[in-house]
């Protein structure tokens, strides 16, 4: 039964030194909030994995909590590259990180086994594509009624999930709308999930009856936490702080100056800090 | 010789008229979501554009800068998860065009998102494949966009992140692939046509004032032109004011907070 909790007791509880851990979001939903307070509570050795890493992870690469990222696609989405993963990845700064590289469709398909339980995805992909040479997790599998020889990779199993969704109703029900990315997968191939939310409200009774609902037993912990997802944004919530997104790529350019930032926007902030930074973005929705 | 619209202009603008009314486009970001978007806005107002966040049959406004900006799901017919666009949709044969983009091109269409150097020692590290790799072998056929440079178009590129036509010929079928691959590629100076039988990227038609050795300063391989070469037709006026009003109304809409 997802247990409500604040944002610090529930990532205390949840997420361990040496974790495997996905902060998912498909550039909607992004759980930034959930993101900083693991920075503040100082987790290391961490697994971390995610289709798109961007700002989030580059911030955690940055802080040094990182040993090895699993991803498709690491970028500043429509701003160009990730400058700390890049330091990271090209110059070993802070520290070494090892990288396990998919395609979108390897990571999607990986999910989808994790949340089957499934030990591994099977898929018609990376035909011709120099990722197997250098991924040892890609490798193939011969369909047993056809002969057709297609990709497979491990299922993805985090220890522990977080995303950020729209609504939880007071029984721990959780409603994702607009683009669903991969939330739902990530959290049922989750063994603990944690879901931050805009708001809590009564109940469900006018959702549609095809809407994307994680039921309350299928989650660990619900964390309010409005404009939780900003600079990413909450479809029906607020928009996408575009201005946001092209700052970080200058802020991220320099070792201190990242480090000022993050100080200044993280390690002294709160959970609470994030319902003002959407405040704007949300008079023009 | 005197031109009133830019290269780039005429870059999207050729790209765009590449798309029909009955397409189905696997829209990638940058340069292509421009050319599909005119396409809507112009010749083709019931083309299918679909973003790998999910969202298929979308009109936005204003171009996206993320393939999963909250006005594509707005305007779309459905919006889906991603493992079912994958899955279902691009996998399952229904995407009858990929629009790529890429950091490095070789002339069998070959295309680097990955890194630049060696992987495991990388000079730059770029973002990674994303969808390329799938939408490369998927979809029906692929259309390349671009600007011309010797950093971009090369003639080895370090990394295969998505397979065009390998080192050319029947590379493809030997793979065991059944799609065409790249069909076309438009750049900011040329129009470009796989040839039938070598598959190597040879150009078809010249933009308007453009010569054949800016063509060939620009490209990191020997060009090949085709013995009838012909010029694209200059921009119209509604496809430059289409493009333009486009352009305008996603600066304005990506300048500010609260955009």
């Amino acid at each position: 039964m997802a247990k409500f909790q604040s944002l610090k007791d529930a990532v205390a509880e949840n997420l361990f030194d040496g974790d495997v851990a996905a902060f998912e979001g498909f550039t909607h939903l992004i759980p930034h909030a959930a993101a900083h307070e693991a920075i503040r509570q100082g987790r290391k050795d961490l697994t971390l994995v995610r289709m798109t890493p961007d700002v989030i992870y580059d911030q955690m690469i940055g802080m040094g909590m990182v040993k090895k990222a699993i991803f498709s696609y690491a970028g500043n989405p429509g701003v160009g590259l990730l400058r700390r993963l890049r330091d990271a990845v090209e110059n070993q700064w802070p520290h070494p990180m090892e990288i396990e590289e998919h395609s979108h469709a390897a990571m999607a398909n990986a999910y989808e086994a994790g949340a089957s339980g499934l030990p591994c995805a099977v898929f018609r992909g990376y035909k011709g594509a120099d990722l197997k040479k250098v991924n040892p997790n890609i490798r193939e599998v011969t369909c047993p009624f056809t002969g057709e020889v297609l990709a497979a990779v491990p299922s993805v199993r985090p220890d522990v999930t977080f995303i950020h969704a729209q609504k939880a109703n007071k029984r721990g029900d959780v409603l994702v709308e607009g683009i669903i990315g991969i939330q739902k997968e990530a959290v049922l191939a989750a063994k603990r999930s944690v879901v931050t939310v805009e708001e809590v409200v009564d109940n469900f009774d006018d959702v549609h009856p095809n809407a994307c609902i994680l039921p309350n037993w299928a989650v660990t912990a619900i964390c309010e936490v409005p404009g939780g997802s900003h600079p990413s944004y909450a479809h029906g919530y607020y928009i996408r702080d575009n201005a946001a997104y092209l700052e970080w790529d200058k802020i991220a350019s320099d070792r201190d100056g990242f480090k000022a930032w993050m100080k200044d926007n993280v390690l002294d902030a709160t959970p609470e800090d994030f319902a003002s930074r959407v405040s704007a973005l949300r008079e023009s929705k | 010789m005197e031109l009133d619209f830019t290269r780039d202009e005429m870059m999207t603008i050729a790209a765009s008229r590449a798309l029909g009314n009955e397409d189905i486009c696997f829209v990638g970001i940058g340069a292509p979501s421009a050319a599909c978007n005119v396409a809507r806005l112009t010749h083709a107002p019931d083309i299918t554009l679909i973003y790998e966040s999910g969202t298929i049959g979308t009109a936005p406004d204003v171009l996206p800068l993320s393939i999963g900006d909250g006005e594509l799901c707005d305007t779309a017919v459905t919006t889906v998860s991603v493992p079912e666009m994958f899955r279902y949709w691009l996998q399952g044969g229904r995407i009858t065009i990929g629009f790529l983009g890429a950091a490095q091109l070789d002339k069998f269409g070959n295309i680097n998102t990955t890194v630049i150097g060696d992987y495991d020692a990388p000079k730059t590290r770029l973002p990674g494949g994303g969808g390329a790799p799938e939408i490369a072998s998927s979809c029906g056929e692929i259309f390349i966009t671009m600007k011309q440079s010797l950093r971009g178009m090369v003639d080895k590129i370090d990394f295969f992140t998505s397979f065009g036509h390998g080192e050319g010929g029947n590379a493809r079928e030997e793979l065991g692939m059944t799609t065409k691959g790249p069909t076309l590629l438009i750049t900011d100076l040329a129009i470009w046509h796989p040839d039938p039988v070598t598959k190597e990227f040879t150009v078809i038609a010249l933009h308007p004032g453009v010569t054949r050795d800016m063509v060939q300063e620009t490209c990191g391989w020997k060009v090949k032109f085709a013995d009838n070469l012909e010029t694209t037709p200059e921009p119209t006026e509604l496809e430059l004011a289409t493009l333009r009003d486009l352009n305008a109304r996603t600066k304005a809409a990506h300048s500010g907070a609260g955009a």
